[in-house]
């Protein structure tokens, strides 16, 4: 087995504030091969942002790493110095922001914007990153990029800027992209474009990427595995097909029932009731419990920890030894 | 039920991030004294600077107490016609607060009144009053000012003078500031308009600006409270340049400003305490507005934070 | 581009009238020019005469209209006060307010952003805490006492510096400057640091304020998720965005400078034109206010033509017409 590109370990990611310190990453651990590509899911606040900002090491104070490790390559990121890890940003770790509109500096033409990410960390001459930045903007997508190169960002649409967001993310070649919410700010048209542009390029360019969205049909398509997050925690991990096709998790099931299928039969969507808690009101137990319609006793007083099922591992009491030899 | 919203006061961000800042109880605690000496002053002031009969010309240009010479009855010191510092510095800190307080009120109705209206009615009303809001907005509140004050000192025949100089200087102040919060609440008014439950009143029979209203208000009046605070602070500054300018406020009713302009006169005579008692009186004053301002402003604001 | 200017043009154009009107008012009809003119003995003919003269018979736009010609002429009339052409009045104390204005806006531009930029980019350090709080008390100062505080400390204390006037200046083909003598250059130490500080400590702030506006902006965390150095994204990237909101406000400023000139040639009786227009409202000497008021208000429009021509440079999205670039990649 080939050793894993990131390896993410008990992460946990606090916020003080001034009624307690608010967790809102709690005891995350998954790991991501060279190219392969992990799929974050989970609503809004689950923390699956932060996870990515961590591993970028862009947390916005206050927030702060406070538990865990993250390794790349083996080698431990989470506590290098700013310096040190502004070297790995961008050459090994590349990262694609939700919004294109607001990601490339309004007054920097994206000619500019390219050159200097490659010549901050490549060794190159001012015209072989120039032509290095042309590549890269013809290897997205972009129609007449020798001309177009000297534009400023707002002479181009939203999808066309998340190709040049794309390309910049590409520019050194790095081995991991973190792509947060990809596609949410663009129109539905161009979203499938985005995903399958990404997916070649990283695929050509042999990098991992950690594709964190909300949106499970980006992740049906893309993600080799996928992660799924509740309130700060994993609730399941493991390979797309089987987390999609046969979820374990009761809240992976409930995603994957509101979810409309082509040609499926059901005559109406699934939803799960209530909400996700508030990071200042996370339940004892699984945070899950409340909404949960299979929960017991065990669920509403003992934090489950992922629990292996196959090649999925499953943070729920279900598939819990005791519990099934008791179901039997 | 008071207990309730008391508590709850107590326990908001807002009061959090007031307790949590020593420097703004200080400014807090220095404003109410301001207010209080103001008000109060002619009850607390060992003198009333203005009656002639408690006047002592052997007491004139007396130093602070605690200099040779000085006098325990003249704290600060007396100026050349024996009165008292620290009394015309209360007495003039009356007449500094009341022409900023009045003046800010003056701006707040007309620029959220012209704001609304701007706001609400849009097309050429709101062009026309933008527009003049743009061209005195590159014009300094100061120099505005100066020219209303100037104007009326001219049209207004000499011997009214005295009596409607004080209500002069706050239109003119007043006029001069009014720009901010009109924009302020006219944004404001924007964005509610384009709001379906403005458009649903006219459904429901209510007059559409009636409801705006009622939703526009209580959402700039953060905001205008900030810039009523930070305009309250430039205001008593712009009465103190006027002052000292010599169009400000009449003689008869001295201002912080009408103070140290007098006492400018006598720095070269080595009596700088008739100067700089009411100048330090002044920017500890502006000072300590200046600082509720800022303090509001990010309190009302956490992205600033 | 041309269209940009010619627009900007126009609109400076009507600015000036308007404020020309308001002159025009002040000046006809404001404290009765006729009269003062006269003098105490006066005949009935001699009145008319100079009604005629003046134009004053006319029809209110035939008077709005040789006004603004004669304005733009540079023809002010006479002062009440002291009996000489207006515009002749102020050409004379011209130099001395411009070196002031000039002075001042050099000192508050070059120490108030590097100190705004500093402040931003270091906004928990201890000093740039401690700049900060000193710019609130430098806020709550007003210019006057500033320059009396000043006055008080270098001239009557120390000793060091003169506390009036311009001291020797030299003629340079009709303009006076007090460049080229020591105490010339002397006496605009401390006017100039009176008429710099308020504007300084307004610029130091709301350069830190837009600084750090501009760095929590999505493209400067991705600039620094691309790994740049700090280096280029502070001072490349956030410095540049920061620079366009602050030149507007900028302009402002110096149109502050210019109005607060005022002020302090009056602490300093500096003979530049604010002490002259302070003298003329205190003598209701109308056509000196007048001409004052265009003539700031000239100079005011100006400087608002030059910061819309810098936005403009600086700023593409202004520059490039964004149906003439084309290209929108729709596939």
């Amino acid at each position: 087995m080939t050793q894993n590109l990131l390896e993410v370990e008990n992460l946990r990611v606090e916020f003080p504030t001034r009624r307690g310190t608010l967790v809102a990453v709690d005891d995350v651990s998954f790991s991501i091969a060279p190219g392969e590509v992990l799929g974050v899911v989970g609503e809004s606040g689950a923390g699956k942002s932060l996870t990515g900002a961590a591993i970028i090491g862009l947390l916005e104070p206050p927030g702060r790493v406070a538990g865990g490790e993250i390794r790349l390559g083996g080698q431990r990121i989470d506590n290098l110095p700013y310096e040190k890890m502004r070297r790995i940003r961008g050459k090994e770790i590349g990262a694609i922001f939700q919004d294109p509109l607001t990601s490339l500096n309004p007054l920097y033409t994206i000619g500019r914007q390219l050159t200097e990410t490659i010549l901050t960390h490549l060794e190159v001459s001012e015209a072989e990153a120039r032509d290095r930045a042309i590549k890269l903007l013809q290897e997205v997508g972009i129609p007449a990029a020798e001309r177009r190169i000297d534009h400023y960002p707002h002479q181009f649409s939203g999808g066309m800027r998340q190709r040049v967001v794309i390309a910049l993310a590409l520019c050194a070649n790095p081995r991991l992209i973190v792509a947060d919410e990809p596609t949410t700010a663009l129109d539905v048209s161009i979203q499938a474009q985005i995903i399958t542009l990404l997916k070649r390029l990283c695929r050509d360019h042999g990098a991992a990427v950690m594709l964190v969205t909300h949106d499970m049909g980006v992740i049906a398509e893309t993600a080799d595995r996928v992660a799924v997050m509740y309130a700060g925690r994993i609730a399941e991990i493991g390979p797309v097909r089987d987390v999609i096709k046969r979820a374990k998790h009761p809240y992976t099931e409930g995603l994957m029932g509101s979810i409309p299928k082509l040609g499926g039969d059901e005559a109406k969507l699934a939803q799960i009731d209530g909400s996700m808690p508030r990071l200042t009101a996370i339940p004892k137990g699984c945070a899950f419990n409340p909404r949960c319609p299979k929960a017991f006793d065990r669920c509403r007083a003992e934090r489950p920890d992922p629990i292996a099922v196959g090649d999925t591992k499953v943070a729920c009491w279900l598939y819990d030894d005791a519990h099934k030899a008791a179901a039997e | 039920m008071a207990m309730d919203i008391v508590r709850r006061a107590l326990d908001s961000d807002i009061f959090y991030s007031f307790r949590r800042s020593p420097v703004v109880v200080v400014a807090a605690l220095v404003t109410v004294v301001f207010f209080a000496g103001a008000i109060f002053a002619p009850w607390i002031a060992p003198q009333n600077p203005f009656d002639l009969r408690q006047l002592n010309l052997m007491d004139a240009s007396l130093p602070p107490v605690w200099l040779p010479d000085g006098m325990p009855e003249y704290p600060l010191g007396t100026d050349t016609q024996g009165r008292d510092v620290l009394s015309t510095i209360l007495f003039g800190s009356r007449v500094s607060l009341l022409v900023g307080f009045l003046s800010v009120v003056f701006a707040m109705v007309l620029g959220v009144g012209l704001g609304l209206v701007a706001g609400y009615m849009g097309g050429t009303v709101d062009a026309i009053i933008m527009r003049i809001a743009d061209v005195q907005l590159s014009f300094p509140a100061i120099l505005i000012a100066l020219l209303i004050d100037g104007v009326a000192r001219i049209v207004i025949p000499r011997e009214m003078h005295h009596e409607i100089a004080l209500y002069v200087l706050i239109l003119a102040i007043g006029f001069s500031g009014w720009v901010q919060y009109a924009r302020t609440v006219r944004g404001s008014c924007l964005v509610e308009k384009s709001k379906e439950y403005v458009q649903a009143a006219r459904v429901i029979g209510r007059h559409p600006a009636a409801i705006m209203f009622q939703h526009v208000l209580p959402n700039v009046m953060g905001p205008v409270l900030v810039i009523a605070t930070i305009h309250l602070a430039l205001a008593i500054i712009t009465e103190a340049t006027l002052s000292f300018l010599g169009v400000g406020v009449p003689p008869t009713e001295p201002s912080l400003g009408t103070l140290i302009r007098i006492g400018n006169n006598f720095l070269f005579s080595g009596e700088w305490w008739i100067t700089v008692f009411p100048g330090a009186a002044l920017v500890i004053m502006v000072l300590a507005v200046n600082l509720l301002g800022d303090w509001l402003r990010d309190a009302l604001n956490p992205k600033l934070r | 581009m041309i269209a940009f200017v010619i627009r900007r043009l126009l609109q400076a154009v009507l600015v000036m009238l308007a404020v020309g009107f308001v002159g025009f008012s002040l000046f006809a009809y404001v404290g009765d020019p006729v009269s003062i003119m006269l003098g105490q003995d006066y005949t009935q003919e001699a009145r008319q005469r100079l009604i005629q003269d003046l134009g004053l018979d006319q029809p209110f736009f035939i008077q709005y209209a040789r006004f603004i010609a004669g304005a733009a002429q540079g023809e002010f009339g006479i002062s009440y006060r002291l009996a000489r052409p207006v515009a002749e009045l102020l050409l004379e104390r011209l130099p001395a307010t411009l070196e002031l204005s000039l002075c001042a806006a050099v000192l508050a531009l070059a120490a108030g952003v590097p100190l705004g930029v500093y402040c931003g980019l270091n906004r928990d350090g201890w000093l740039a805490r401690l700049l900060l709080s000193v710019s609130l008390i430098g806020v709550s100062l007003p210019t006057f006492l500033i320059g009396i505080l000043l006055i008080l400390f270098f001239s009557v204390i120390l000793g060091w510096l003169p506390s009036f006037g311009r001291g020797d200046v030299v003629q340079l083909g009709g303009w006076s400057t007090g460049f080229l003598t020591p105490t010339g250059l002397r006496a605009l130490i401390l006017p100039s640091i009176t008429l710099a500080l308020f504007q300084l400590t307004l610029i130091m702030r709301l350069v830190r304020s837009e600084m750090l506006e501009v760095l929590r902006t999505d493209y400067i965390k991705f600039a620094r998720a691309r790994g740049l150095r700090n280096r280029a994204i502070n001072f490349g990237h956030a410095l540049k965005n920061t620079l366009v909101p602050v030149i507007t406000i900028t302009g402002l400023q110096l149109g502050g400078i210019i109005a607060f000139a005022i002020v302090t040639e009056t602490v300093f009786q500096w003979p530049g034109m604010g002490f002259l227009f302070i003298q003329s409202v205190q003598a209701a000497d109308v056509p000196v206010m007048a001409a004052y008021l265009m003539l700031i208000a000239f100079f005011f429009v100006l400087i608002n033509l030059v910061v819309d021509l810098l936005y403009y440079l600086v700023d593409p999205r202004l520059r490039i017409d964004k149906g003439a670039a084309g290209g929108h990649g729709g596939h």
